[in-house]
């Protein structure tokens, strides 16, 4: 953040309103919250033990309020780029509406309060597991990396991928290869997804400096990076059916899902038309999101379902 | 004009401290329900 530009700096509480309490929700990136929290409660119920609901509900409440921090702790970082583009220019610092300063203490009370309540009320495994994810999303990809290679969200993603392995510490108090192959899903999820959004929004990213891979390879890189990550997660995606991490339904659905994935990141490939090419990245940003959301909900739902019959 | 922004700030900064008490609050309820959970019907044994 070394030479953030925003509207203003609040010097007194009169000289402008300061921000409402919506301004410091949307600090929190609520929709991104709303993902971590479901991926989290998947891998709270899938995980073998028994947690008390009201320790679980604690547990998911740390957990969003631990990824609102690093929404608030980004945005911080991030102020001065975030100006420059058109997606995030409406956020509560590029507005005027909160100071970095403030959205650096809010993030910073709620980072540590999320940490120490998960680590006291739950188990030490998942704060400190919650703690690794807010510092790798700030310090590695906020601060190092997301400014300073193409690579960014390869490695980035962990940051996003590690709420499912959170929620499954919660209960277990460890660490295990179904909580890693979680992991390892939305980490290789990550790259296509985020990669389909920039190559309709490169004009934002090239605007503020941030050397996404459209931008500094060109599309037709970004377009054979999203065909060979699309090709390692579509795989990954149903190994949960065959170590038993879900069941026979899993398995068909990861299966159709991740065909239709593969097509669309194939045929965004061989889009040759400017156009079309853009019209491919939408649907497929927008279907990764389904895909992803549809293989934990089918876990959940198996989960949920062979507790019922049991 | 300068009444009015007066006025907001004060409003929004009203707002904010209902905000935070609220989540202390719940922070409290949060801690007591934990301590319940935790330590279960041992909560009610105090040997003198």
């Amino acid at each position: 953040m070394s030479d953030v530009t925003v509207p203003y700096t609040r010097k007194s509480l009169t000289e402008a309103p300061g921000g409402t309490v919506g301004d410091f929700i949307a600090l929190m990136k609520p929709r991104v919250m709303s993902l971590v929290v479901f991926t989290a409660l998947v891998g709270l119920v899938v995980a073998p033990g028994d947690l008390h609901p009201a320790l679980a509900v604690i547990a998911l409440i740390c957990i969003a309020v631990g990824a609102g921090a690093s929404g608030a702790l980004n945005m911080w970082y991030d102020a001065d780029i975030d100006v420059r583009m058109a997606r995030t220019a409406g956020r509560p610092i590029p507005r005027g509406s909160v100071t970095p300063e403030e959205a650096f203490s809010f993030g910073m009370v709620l980072s540590i309060g999320s940490v120490v309540t998960l680590g006291v009320l739950v188990n030490w495994v998942a704060g400190a597991l919650l703690a690794l994810t807010i510092a790798f999303y700030i310090v590695i990809y906020t601060m190092w990396l997301k400014r300073s290679t193409p690579q960014n969200i390869v490695i980035g993603g962990a940051a996003g991928a590690f709420p499912p392995m959170i929620g499954w510490a919660a209960v277990t108090g460890g660490v295990s290869i179904e909580s890693i192959l979680m992991f390892a899903i939305i980490f290789m999820w990550t790259p296509p997804h985020f990669w389909a959004l920039a190559l309709f929004r490169t004009g934002d990213y090239e605007r503020a400096g941030v050397p996404m891979l459209p931008v500094v390879a060109g599309e037709k890189e970004t377009r054979r990076q999203i065909v060979i990550y699309s090709a390692l997660l579509v795989p990954l995606g149903v190994v949960p059916a065959v170590i038993g991490l879900g069941g026979a339904a899993y398995g068909i659905i990861a299966t159709v899902l991740g065909a239709i994935f593969l097509g669309l990141a194939l045929s965004l490939w061989r889009a040759e038309e400017e156009a079309k090419r853009i019209e491919i990245a939408k649907r497929l940003f927008a279907f990764s999101i389904l895909y992803l959301f549809g293989l934990f909900a089918v876990l959940l739902v198996e989960r949920l379902a062979a507790g019922f019959m049991s | 004009m300068a009444e009015h922004d007066d006025q907001e700030a004060k409003r929004r900064q009203r707002m904010r401290s209902i905000a935070i008490g609220l989540a202390l609050a719940g922070l409290v309820l949060l801690f007591y329900v934990a301590t319940l959970v935790r330590l279960g019907g041992n909560v009610l044994n105090r040997p003198l």
